[in-house]
């Protein structure tokens, strides 16, 4: 059974942002949300690198575990989906979560947060696949659709791998031994249980 | 335990796992209607969305058969496809093109939201016109005829120059060119586009190099890179696709990145070497390079020896170029640069990449022909890997360039000669006494009446000068009086406020664009400005050059949105309008009323342009090539089997010949390896045979299978004939080329393309075989030379090496020693320059109107070294005034950090909307305002033209910052 897993390959990724708005684009993702970000560490010093960060649809995701309502699902491939009916915008999922992924429409005081959004793997959700309903409240469902995320797709330096977690380990491998060095499987250890590129 | 939704019934096949699906193609079509709402309006909206992703109307599932259409990204020359999905008449969703061979799937942040141009909210919806201080909606008819009367009287009263006509580089090849044509029968060169603020510097370098002006090889061919120099170019954020293939390079070759910029920009973070050059000193750092190259003998001798003229010269002023002395001038240590130059002898071929921070300086030529002098002395031309890999800026701003939206040329750079327009009048079919009559006359400072048909025009850099400046002072008749920008952002030009000056001062302001751009808002005009809304090159159909020269066609998308029309139909209503649509369109059909057939307008040019080889270029060909992407090799962009079996992808000119010849296009420019019919070509004999006793032409090298086993000049009728060649020509051939002009019928003029077959026939380049030029006798420095920026804060080095003395140029007064003899670098001691960023594109009234973009960069702001921040007592994120040398000054966030080095301040210029702090936001139509709005950098930027182009100096100027 595949496991689905994100890379990015920070000696790659330029930070031109391609992957966030091929987000918002598929899935016309409002402004202010925002399933997909890049950061950059050391900006403009030597040394900079910049990582481009979703949910990693963790092994033991502890989103899943720390959910009072139990909206979350795992799917055989790994994905990590849940409910917006049953999410009560409570944000314990942004505090468990180590890549800061969980998003909430609203920004009010008194826990006013409503619905958790984030990235589905582009796997869409628990409504039927290819309904509308799934269409609003997860976005497209590509996976589906026999097509990977579209962030990874899109990637303008094929920095960020998604997909089969062996054959995006197998690139990055292929890669780091031609150039001879890499920064490292970046967040593979917080979120699959494994150091690089397992 | 929560479960995934079915409704009961058996569902559409699915998969399993993931695993199965990454190499297949999918079978399943999408079985829903994609909402085309946008649902957001900033941030206020987002409350709104109450926890779904999207608040678009609810629609049926239906099982809609959606088609995929081809198009290109309209943003940056690397060309990468658009695959748009478009559902009855609705553009639905983006698909990464896989197939293309330039982009492989990949887009950045400007091209993976593409689709949104067909949301269009902050579209410019219907003709508008300003009356009494108010945007009012009016027809298409009145719109037309009120501004075509109002022309037609400036006409009258002052002569056709006096309208000004700035076209774009967003048009395809068809619109671009037809605009050119268009500024022709109406009388005017007061015609010009982008290509003069971007690479112009780099067209006339280049081509008075070798001959073209253009990118040498591809994105694709720097695979084949053993070494990158990146000077004054940040494709990071300006070409992002274009690291697809450099990483590639740099991993696979081991092959060295080096990139030389005063920033250290998001393209050195992934440099093995960042060199950081004082803004302006370029041709002192590449002598610094060559000074080592010498000094070791790392030159390649016998490429030097066989195939340039001139090295000696400039081995003359190298010498001057010790380390000590660089690093005076450019502040780059000269150990650094041994080592640099170590680098690019050591690993050849190694390409040399650049874009603005070379060309937009008063010396812009003068680096650009340094750039390739130091790539003739390493030998690495006319080679895979090597060559000066220039990346256009524009989508089109290469074909815009080769059409010559120009004020000093024909189409195909073919120049404003009496010949020129002969040879264009036959083309056109047109009776040379009329087109004649259409322009105006002046007398010459000999006493003589000249035609201002055989006179350059206003550049578009200065169209604010033939407005402002004394009547007296220009070389045409009367000031510039009705400003037409027809896809122009106009903060991309410097001295922003100056501009708001000549706005003010025009009869009539018409904007033609998708959107009201900064141009509908900087002014405070109460009236006689118009907004054409012009549909995006999604709404239409028509081809686009890439930056290396190749050819793509995009398909229409949707049909155009709102009461936008295609740029060619809006030319057809004013070629109406004026009484000359029969003549214009003579050889072209119509479509629909004002429609022309766009692929007519590609076969007229395709039967005129001989010089760069647009002629093979059929829109069957193009098309052909767009439908079999994934046939063609990745790196060297040959097709391998399938029906264009041989052919370069995009056929990248000259694609010699007409298209039955079947010539398959030129991957890389004057690469001997190849025969002249299979790609191949030498360095073409532009500048006569000899010059001053020296052969110009090559010495004993010729391409593959060349008869001719030597150099040889630019093929004639004469030629052919003292070779014993013209009995391959055919009948036809043969007659036409007598209708021409008899023995002296060229390969540039003859319309049936014979001279060109039988050289090609005999494996001879048609223009010629001769050597490169390191030294450009006819410019104002032939030997490139380091003269100071005008706006310097180095008195030191004034005495050394001063710019020109002030002339007259293009019309125009232009400006040199008069400025920089005065020293402003006491109040203003900071140098300041401008740039891109990856989010924005231009002057981003389209970028900044995309909410997936806006979102992404909200704040205009300028980056200031911290060593400065803190002499300024400015703390990072706080408003800052940055002050122009000319007194115009921008209220900004300032971004304190050492990207910039100490005495240095950088900021985008894709922002517009706030003049000097004002918000111009109420300016805009209602609703037609970009999202986000901020100071044009270009407010701040200050006077400076190249010697030789007249293209603007917006990388170096000074400035002051205070705390706002």
């Amino acid at each position: 059974m595949a496991r689905a897993k994100f890379l990015c390959d920070a000696e790659r990724c330029i930070e031109c942002n391609a992957c966030v708005t091929a987000c918002k684009n598929e899935h016309e993702v409002p402004w202010g949300i925002n399933r997909r970000k890049v950061v950059t560490i050391n900006d403009g010093n030597p040394g900079e690198r910049s990582i481009s960060i979703a949910c990693m649809h963790c092994s033991d995701a502890p989103c899943m575990a720390v959910c009072p309502v139990d909206c979350f699902y795992q799917t055989d491939d790994g994905v990590v989906l849940h409910s917006k009916d049953l999410c009560i915008g409570c944000g314990y999922c942004f505090y468990a979560c180590p890549f800061g992924a969980p998003q909430y429409p609203q920004a009010g005081n008194f826990g006013s947060r409503g619905k958790m959004d984030k990235c589905t793997f582009c796997a869409g959700g628990p409504e039927e696949t290819g309904s509308n309903a799934e269409f609003q409240k997860y976005g497209r469902n590509r996976i589906a659709e026999g097509k990977l995320p579209i962030c990874a797709e899109m990637c303008s330096t094929k920095a960020l791998l998604a997909g089969d977690g062996a054959v995006v380990s197998d690139i990055y491998r292929e890669r780091v031994v031609s150039r001879g060095f890499g920064s490292g499987a970046w967040g593979w250890g917080t979120a699959y249980g494994t150091k690089n590129g397992g | 335990m929560l479960r995934k939704k079915t409704n009961g019934v058996a569902r559409r096949p699915q998969r399993a796992s993931l695993l199965s699906k990454v190499a297949e193609k999918s079978v399943d079509r999408r079985s829903f209607l994609r909402g085309s709402g946008l649902a957001i309006g900033g941030l206020a909206a987002i409350g709104a969305t109450a926890g779904s992703v999207t608040k678009a109307s609810a629609q049926s599932a239906v099982n809609g058969a959606i088609s995929t259409i081809k198009s290109v990204c309209t943003n940056c020359s690397v060309g990468c496809t658009v695959m748009a999905e478009v559902d009855n008449g609705v553009w639905v969703g983006q698909e990464p093109g896989f197939d293309s061979p330039f982009n492989l799937g990949a887009h950045c942040a400007k091209g993976a939201s593409a689709r949104e141009a067909a949301h269009g909210e902050r579209r410019l919806k219907y003709p508008m016109k300003k009356e009494g201080g108010e945007w009012k909606r009016i027809s298409w008819e009145q719109a037309i005829d009120e501004i075509g009367d109002g022309m037609m009287k400036i006409r009258d009263e002052s002569g056709p120059d006096s309208v000004y006509w700035l076209g774009s580089a967003k048009h395809s090849n068809e619109q671009a060119y037809l605009f050119r044509k268009f500024a022709a029968y109406w009388g005017t060169n007061n015609v010009d586009h982008q290509a003069r603020i971007c690479h112009s510097t780099t067209v006339a370098g280049v081509a008075n190099t070798w001959g073209y002006g253009a990118m040498t090889n591809s994105y694709n061919d720097i695979h084949n890179s053993k070494a990158m120099l990146i000077i004054g170019g940040n494709p990071a954020e300006a070409h992002p696709v274009s690291l697809v293939h450099i990483l590639k390079a740099k991993e696979e070759n081991n092959a060295p990145l080096i990139v030389c910029d005063p920033r250290f920009t998001r393209t050195a973070a992934h440099a093995d070497e960042y060199v950081r050059l004082r803004p302006g000193s370029d041709v002192a750092l590449v002598w610094g390079l060559l000074w080592h190259i010498f000094e070791n003998n790392w030159e390649d001798a016998e490429f030097i020896r066989t195939r340039v003229y001139g090295m000696d010269q400039i081995r003359e002023e190298v010498k001057k170029w010790n380390p000590e002395e660089v690093e005076r001038v450019s502040g780059v240590p000269g150990s650094q640069l041994r080592r640099v130059a170590h680098t690019l002898a050591n690993n050849r071929p190694g390409t040399v990449i650049w874009c603005m921070g070379g060309t937009q300086h008063t010396t812009g030529n003068n680096n650009t022909r340094a750039y390739c002098i130091l790539q003739l002395a390493l030998g690495n031309m006319g080679t895979s890997g090597g060559g000066t890999n220039i990346f256009r800026g524009h989508d089109n701003v290469q074909g815009a360039t080769d059409v010559c939206v120009l004020s000093h040329s024909l189409p195909g750079y073919y120049g404003l000669s009496a010949g020129s327009w002969a040879h264009w009048g036959r083309v056109w079919g047109e009776d040379m006494d009329w087109l004649k009559g259409q322009f105006d006359n002046i007398t010459g400072k000999d006493g003589k009446e000249k035609s201002l048909m055989n006179l350059k025009g206003i550049p578009v850099s200065r169209w604010i000068d033939g407005v402002l400046e004394d009547k007296d002072n220009i070389d045409q008749p009367n000031n510039v009086r009705a400003m037409v920008l027809w896809g122009h952002a106009p903060n991309s030009q410097t001295r922003g406020k100056e501009m708001k000056t000549a706005m003010e001062k025009l009869d009539m302001l018409v904007v033609v664009d998708p959107y009201p751009t900064a141009s509908a808002a900087m002014h405070d005009r109460t009236d006689g400005v118009y907004l054409l809304p012009a549909s995006t090159q999604y709404e239409t159909r028509g081809s686009v050059t890439a930056s290396n020269r190749s050819f793509q066609w995009r398909d229409k998308v949707v049909e155009p949105i709102f009461e936008s029309k295609p740029d060619q139909n809006i030319i057809a209503l004013f070629a109406n309008k004026f009484g000359f649509a029969d003549r214009f369109f003579r050889n072209i059909s119509m479509e629909g009323e004002n429609a022309p057939n766009v692929e007519d307008i590609t076969r007229e040019f395709n039967g005129g342009m001989w010089t760069i080889g647009y002629t093979g270029c059929s829109p069957e060909r193009i098309k052909s090539h767009m439908a079999n992407q994934h046939t063609f090799d990745k790196t060297t962009l040959q097709a391998v089997g399938g029906p264009n079996d041989g052919e370069y992808y995009g056929l990248p000119w000259p694609c010699w010949g007409t298209a039955e010849m079947k010539h398959p296009g030129t991957p890389n420019l004057y690469d001997m390896s190849k025969k002249v019919s299979e790609g191949g070509l030498t360095f073409r004999a532009r500048f006569g045979v000899e010059r001053e006793g020296t052969n110009l032409l090559a010495e004993g090298v010729y391409s593959k299978g060349s008869e001719i086993k030597d150099g040889y000049p630019e093929f004639t009728m004469a030629m052919l004939k003292k070779l014993g060649w013209d009995g391959d020509l055919t009948s036809e051939e043969r007659a036409s080329i007598e209708a021409v002009a008899g023995d002296k019928t060229n390969w540039k003029t003859d319309l049936s393309g014979g001279i060109q077959r039988v050289a090609i026939k005999h494996e001879c380049a048609p223009f010629g075989n001769a050597k490169a030029r390191a030294v450009v006798w006819t410019f104002p420095d032939p030997v490139p030379v380091h003269r100071e920026p005008l706006y310097t804060n180095r008195r030191d080095l004034v005495e050394d090496y001063p710019t020109y003395a002030d002339k007259q140029a293009y019309r125009l007064p232009t400006l040199y020693a008069s400025i920089q003899k005065q020293d402003f670098s006491k109040e203003y001691p900071m140098i300041l320059t401008t740039g891109r960023l990856v989010e924005y594109e231009g002057g981003g009234d389209e970028s900044r109107s995309n909410p997936w973009l806006a979102e992404l960069q909200q704040d205009m702001f300028v980056e200031i070294n911290a060593r400065d921040a803190n002499n300024l007592g400015v703390r990072d994120r706080e408003q800052v005034w940055v002050e122009g040398a000319e007194g115009s000054k921008v209220k900004v966030m300032a971004m304190v950090t050492n990207r910039v080095g100490a005495g240095v301040a950088f900021m985008p210029f894709h922002f517009a909307g706030h003049m000097e702090g004002r918000d111009l936001r109420e300016n805009y139509p209602d609703g037609a305002a970009p999202y986000v709005l901020g100071e044009a950098a270009n407010t701040a930027m200050t006077y400076g033209y190249d010697s030789v182009t007249q293209m603007q100096e917006s990388k170096v100027s000074l400035c002051k910052i205070s705390v706002a």
